[in-house]
């Protein structure tokens, strides 16, 4: 079959919904677009371990500790499911790995922002996980299987991330006058890297045609904002907290917020590597996967023994 | 900060089946890595059950699988289509007949 009617043939499958598995014929760029996507997702995860990891040890009490522990362990899970999905488009985990250590990949930038207080860790979960999951969801329905399997999964994992984060901010928020501050400066400090997860504003943002013509996504960075603004905006009512955005308005006639512009020189900034933790971030990867060398050699080592064990 | 991990290795693939509950039958949850079976069955359980999702995991080298083909989803299942009295709604039964 010639280029053209593979390539009819791929989109006529798309827009009858189906799904494009491993083996299935898919365009080349459809391939690069989704590589570069899942693992960018995948490192976001892995990363994203850091600024959390960074509080388990301070933890205000026991049962705070425990669910720490238990959210970050599932981000790492999330990290090797994305893996998973990406390898399956014909990429190994050692390259993947190489492309995150070599700063030649990227991940999420909501990571390169420090967690200075413990009230970041709940602003982080309420805020952070919450923008993700609106992504997630969406992503339950992309066009390529594995990629779409995973997220099933991630997001049935992801919803006790998003409770555990607001329950520390409503236990600080309905706190004493000092814990309601903290409540307060985390909020104003995630708000706004919370909006600019979803990515460039739909005019600006180069790879979104694609990703919508190839099922990848099937809403806008600009819907998706806006529907979180929608969702959230309530919940810091309730916490008794309030929006750093002067000019967030309802506007009845669409039935959701208006908002003030998000600070892309900031966005573009924290990308290029400027961000308060970008160094720090990926240096500690680094180091972590250097110190770990020697347990994947002893492992191959015993494997190789056990092997020759069994074949003589 | 350049590391090249080329002399690295993260062991082998295995495709995960995960059983969740008994006598249901086993249903692929995903892939990891180890160097060897006990790795990749331990691995299989901390990766794909962590909230009791499973009785039983079967892991399986991924390279040791195989599959047919989706070019020839044609030729490759074509020969059922046309066996219509494989299907119970091919036969006619009597009025007055049950419990068949
Ligand atoms: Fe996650
Ligand atoms: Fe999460």
């Amino acid at each position: 079959m010639d280029q053209i009617k593979l390539e009819e043939n791929f989109q006529a499958k798309l827009d009858r919904n189906e799904m494009i598995e491993p083996k299935d014929w898919m365009p080349e760029n459809y391939r690069k677009h989704l590589i570069r996507q899942i693992s960018q997702h995948a490192h976001s995860e892995i990363i994203g371990m850091l600024p959390e990891g960074n509080w388990i040890t301070r933890a205000p009490s026991m049962r705070r500790k425990i669910v720490l522990l238990a959210k970050v362990q599932d981000e790492a899970g999330h990290g090797l499911y994305l893996y998973s999905a990406a390898e399956s488009m014909g990429i190994s985990r050692d390259e993947l790995l190489d492309q995150l250590h070599t700063g030649k990949a990227k991940y999420s930038s909501i990571f390169n922002y420090p967690t200075l207080t413990w009230s970041d860790i709940g602003a982080v979960g309420w805020l952070v996980d919450g923008a993700a999951i609106m992504n997630q969801v969406m992503l339950q329905r992309t066009s390529y299987g594995p990629y779409a399997r995973a997220m099933v999964r991630i997001c049935k994992e992801e919803s006790f991330h998003q409770r555990q984060g607001f329950e520390i901010m409503q236990v600080l928020a309905k706190g004493t006058p000092e814990q309601k501050a903290m409540a307060q400066d985390s909020l104003n400090r995630w708000w706004w890297p919370s909006l600019m997860m979803f990515g460039p504003a739909d005019d600006n943002s180069p790879n979104s045609a694609n990703a919508l013509k190839w099922k990848i996504k099937r809403e806008s960075n600009d819907q998706l904002r806006q529907r979180f603004v929608n969702q959230t905006v309530p919940q810091v009512e309730y916490l008794g907290l309030t929006v750093p955005d002067k000019d967030l308005k309802w506007n009845e006639e669409k039935k959701g917020y208006d908002f003030g512009e998000v600070n892309w020189e900031e966005f573009y900034n924290v990308i290029k590597g400027n961000g308060p933790c970008n160094k720090e971030r990926l240096s500690a990867k680094v180091q972590s996967h250097k110190d770990g060398a020697w347990v994947r050699e002893a492992a191959n080592a015993y494997a190789a023994k056990k092997n020759k064990v069994a074949a003589a | 900060m350049t590391m090249s991990t080329a002399q690295d290795t993260q062991g082998l693939l295995w495709e995960v089946f995960v059983q969740s509950k008994p006598g249901q039958p086993h249903k692929h949850s995903g892939s990891v890595h180890a160097h060897d079976k006990e790795m990749a069955l331990q691995n299989a359980r901390d990766l794909y059950c962590r909230r009791s999702e499973g009785t039983n995991i079967w892991v399986v080298p991924a390279s040791e699988i195989v599959a047919s083909s989706p070019e020839d989803i044609g030729s490759f299942f074509e020969p059922s289509n046309d066996k219509v009295y494989r299907h119970p709604t091919f036969y006619h039964v009597p009025e007055g007949i049950t419990h068949m």
